[in-house]
């Protein structure tokens, strides 16, 4: 085990290991706090970013955060390392990493080279060096690009995922709100339900809704309902339409079988959506979510700091070739992250090691009512991850999630990002919003009156005739 | 003849759901009421999670029952928000007179003091009335609690249930949601998976007292009688068993 010091205001910091190396040069989080692993001072904190900034990347591959005999998550992203990749960097201290990627020389082509080469570990402990700014200059410069029914994540564009929940799963509920969801603009990325019910036959009603939905009106999207990926294996077998195949990771082992998955449970259910060659010929088929302070809620973060764990999870993502994969980033309530600044933070480390690890990022901007954030918190996140490319946004109704009873963006505010940075959606996506009428041939987004719009019609049947 | 006016097609999609749909708009923003609204009701949510309990007023709703006084080691609200592990021990508790007894409740503020004060006596007064023989422990208020504080109270007062009534995290809708949390033999140390939850009882379409006490009543009467609560008790509630009073347990 490493052990490392540096001196900050006459008093000599200690860090034995790796684990609480990167701990104490993490920003301030109230999870860490929980955790019992965080800084004991802000004097500490940047003392240990010293320490971080003259560490060998190499240490990664010598020294693990958690063992490799006792967590599949650490063999994953040790056995899968590509080491020609990680040449161009692997003289590099970590500090010497993070001038490199702010670096002009340091482009999209060397970033995308650089990916398979960079563990997550690597990619959590450079971003602690860097600011805000920092976080949104590299990340902006990597754009990673999907594609299945629609193309994203081109430069430009701005995609999102329609979230229509329903407290009951009415399925007439949640075609009303995917239809308002439609009429500002909004889906390209996919039309996502969080299902209240975790039964299967209530996700397969779902499922024929929406696909119906997409075939009648000939939207180019995908259709996703956010069931287990046990679920999903039963739904695919029984023959339903099954876009994207959903599931919650975290960055252990541990913390996996919590959300009651391992890495051959996934690598089945990835097989089986393969296998029903509905996709493009890119074959991403998969749908992730994650989130800071999962592993910890789990009682499986082995003492090592949330997001350094979060970073981890997007190695299970990276193995499996997601369409799309978002951080839901201030869901997880005040214990972990504390307040609007947290979670902006939060949001940014995850956008930008999500982009540098090579995954299709998106993020969910949202928080709960007893976190100490509001809306004004939201529109500064939005705009800052806008600015740095974010591959998709997710928003519902007035940004009102009656199932999950939090708060995320609203159609309306993607309205807004995309006239104030001049962001489209997706190509084939936009072509059809102006064929509807929805989208002006500028690509100005002008949602019609329901009354006089061409999905009126589905308006009929969600509403009862 | 007059033609009949034009409805507007918003309202029969309203009536499928309560999320906030064909709103409008100020060029791309919300319209002024609708981001009043919004406000109002973030508002109300972020009052219910920081409003102190009025436990003087519990105790007197809560009247014939005898009440303890209880609180967590969370010295105060900030605290008890970024340290669950504490709204989870017990810092003191009323000197409760001798056991042994069937089921103790425990009213804990939680994450809406607001939910607890509106909706807690009422679906007790309601549960007390179906379990005509059962040895009830006093009432525990507990305040900056946690679900788990349960667990410790229910053991120091050698309780074989404890079933806590706790405010929810509040939603933009509804910022008094009470739910309800029954473990079988309470002792430090429970996990979740080893507890029967009963949720959303509030008056904004949720489940009201009666209907919220008789499926406890019926938990509380199965969890004796098999001995377990948690994911090995299957909420299977027979609507006609609910109308009968839980017989008394066996000594």
């Amino acid at each position: 085990m490493g052990s490392w010091s540096a001196d900050a205001g006459g008093q000599r910091h200690v860090f034995d290991g790796l684990p609480h190396l990167l701990a104490a040069a993490s920003p301030r989080r109230s999870g860490d706090e929980l955790a019992g692993i965080a800084a004991g001072s802000d004097a500490e904190r940047v003392a240990a970013r010293f320490a971080l900034a003259d560490l060998p990347l190499r240490a990664f591959l010598s020294e693990t955060v958690i063992p490799y005999e006792a967590d599949e998550v650490t063999r994953l992203i040790l056995d899968t390392h590509d080491a020609a990749a990680f040449a161009p960097v692997a003289h590099l201290t970590v500090g010497g990493l993070r001038d490199w990627l702010l670096s002009h020389e340091a482009d999209a082509a060397a970033l995308a080279a650089l990916s398979p080469g960079l563990t997550p570990e690597m990619v959590a402990a450079v971003s602690k060096l860097m600011r805000n700014q920092d976080l949104i200059a590299v990340a902006r410069k990597r754009r990673v690009v999907t594609s299945f029914r629609s193309t994203l994540g081109l430069e430009g564009r701005l995609a999102t995922r329609l979230q229509p929940n329903h407290p009951t799963d009415d399925p007439r509920g949640i075609a009303a709100s995917t239809l308002d969801g439609l009429l500002n603009g909004s889906g390209d990325a996919v039309i996502g339900v969080n299902p209240a019910s975790d039964s299967v036959p209530n996700a397969m009603a779902l499922l024929e809704m929406l696909d119906g939905l997409r075939e009648r009106y000939a939207i180019p999207t995908q259709t996703c309902v956010l069931t287990h990926v046990t679920n999903a294996i039963e739904i695919m077998r029984r023959g339903a339409p099954v876009d994207l195949v959903f599931q919650s990771v975290a960055g252990t082992e541990g913390a996996n079988r919590g959300f009651g998955v391992d890495l051959s449970i996934l690598r089945e259910a990835h097989d089986a959506a393969l296998s029903l060659g509905r996709g493009g010929p890119s074959g991403e088929v998969m749908y992730f979510e994650t989130g800071q302070g999962s592993a910890l809620s789990a009682e499986a973060h082995h003492g090592v700091d949330q997001q350094t764990l979060e970073a981890r999870a997007y190695a299970v993502c990276r193995a499996f070739r997601p369409l799309l994969v978002n951080t839901v980033v201030g869901f997880i309530g005040p214990e972990y992250l504390y307040d609007g600044k947290q979670i902006i933070r939060a949001g940014l480390e995850d956008h930008f090691c999500g982009k540098l690890l090579g995954l299709p990022m998106g993020v969910d901007v949202c928080y709960t009512n007893h976190a100490e954030a509001d809306g004004d918190d939201m529109d500064g996140l939005m705009t800052l991850l806008a600015v740095a490319g974010v591959h998709f946004l997710i928003c519902v109704p007035g940004a009102d999630d009656i199932m999950l009873n939090y708060q995320s963006l609203s159609f309306h505010d993607v309205l807004a990002l995309r006239t104030v940075l001049g962001l489209r959606p997706a190509p084939e996506f936009e072509a059809w919003l102006e064929r509807m009428g929805i989208a002006r041939p500028d690509g100005a987004i002008r949602p019609p009156e329901l009354a006089a719009s061409r999905l009126l019609s589905l308006a009929r049947e969600a509403g009862g005739g | 003849m007059a033609e009949a006016p034009t409805l507007d097609p918003w309202a029969r999609l309203r009536a499928a759901t309560r999320a906030r749909i064909g709103l409008g708009g100020a060029g791309d923003a919300l319209p002024l009421r609708e981001v009043l609204g919004f406000q109002m009701a973030h508002a109300l949510a972020r009052d219910a999670v920081h409003a102190p309990l009025d436990v003087a007023a519990l105790e007197a709703a809560l009247h014939p029952h005898p009440v303890l006084r209880a609180r967590s080691m969370a010295p105060d609200r900030g605290t008890y928000l970024r340290r669950p592990d504490l709204g989870r021990r017990l810092q003191e508790m009323e000197e409760p007179p001798a056991g042994p007894f069937d089921v103790a409740f425990v009213l804990a503020d939680g994450l809406s003091a607001t939910a607890v004060q509106r909706h807690a006596a009422p679906v007790l007064h309601a549960c007390l009335a179906r379990l005509p023989g059962w040895r009830v422990a006093p009432a525990v208020i507990a305040t900056e609690g946690r679900v788990a504080l349960g667990d410790e109270i229910g053991a120091r007062l050698g309780a074989r249930l404890v079933a806590v009534l706790i405010g929810e995290r509040p939603g933009l809708s509804v910022p008094d949601s009470l739910g309800i949390y029954l473990t079988f033999d309470p002792r430090p140390g429970r996990r979740d998976s080893e507890r029967n939850c009963i949720s959303n009882i509030h008056a904004v379409g949720g489940l009201s007292p009666e209907p919220a006490a008789a499926k406890l009543a019926w938990l509380m009467r199965e969890a004796l009688t098999r001995k377990l609560t948690g994911t090995g008790l299957k909420d299977d509630t027979d609507p006609a068993a609910l109308a009968a009073p839980a017989p008394p347990p066996g000594p």
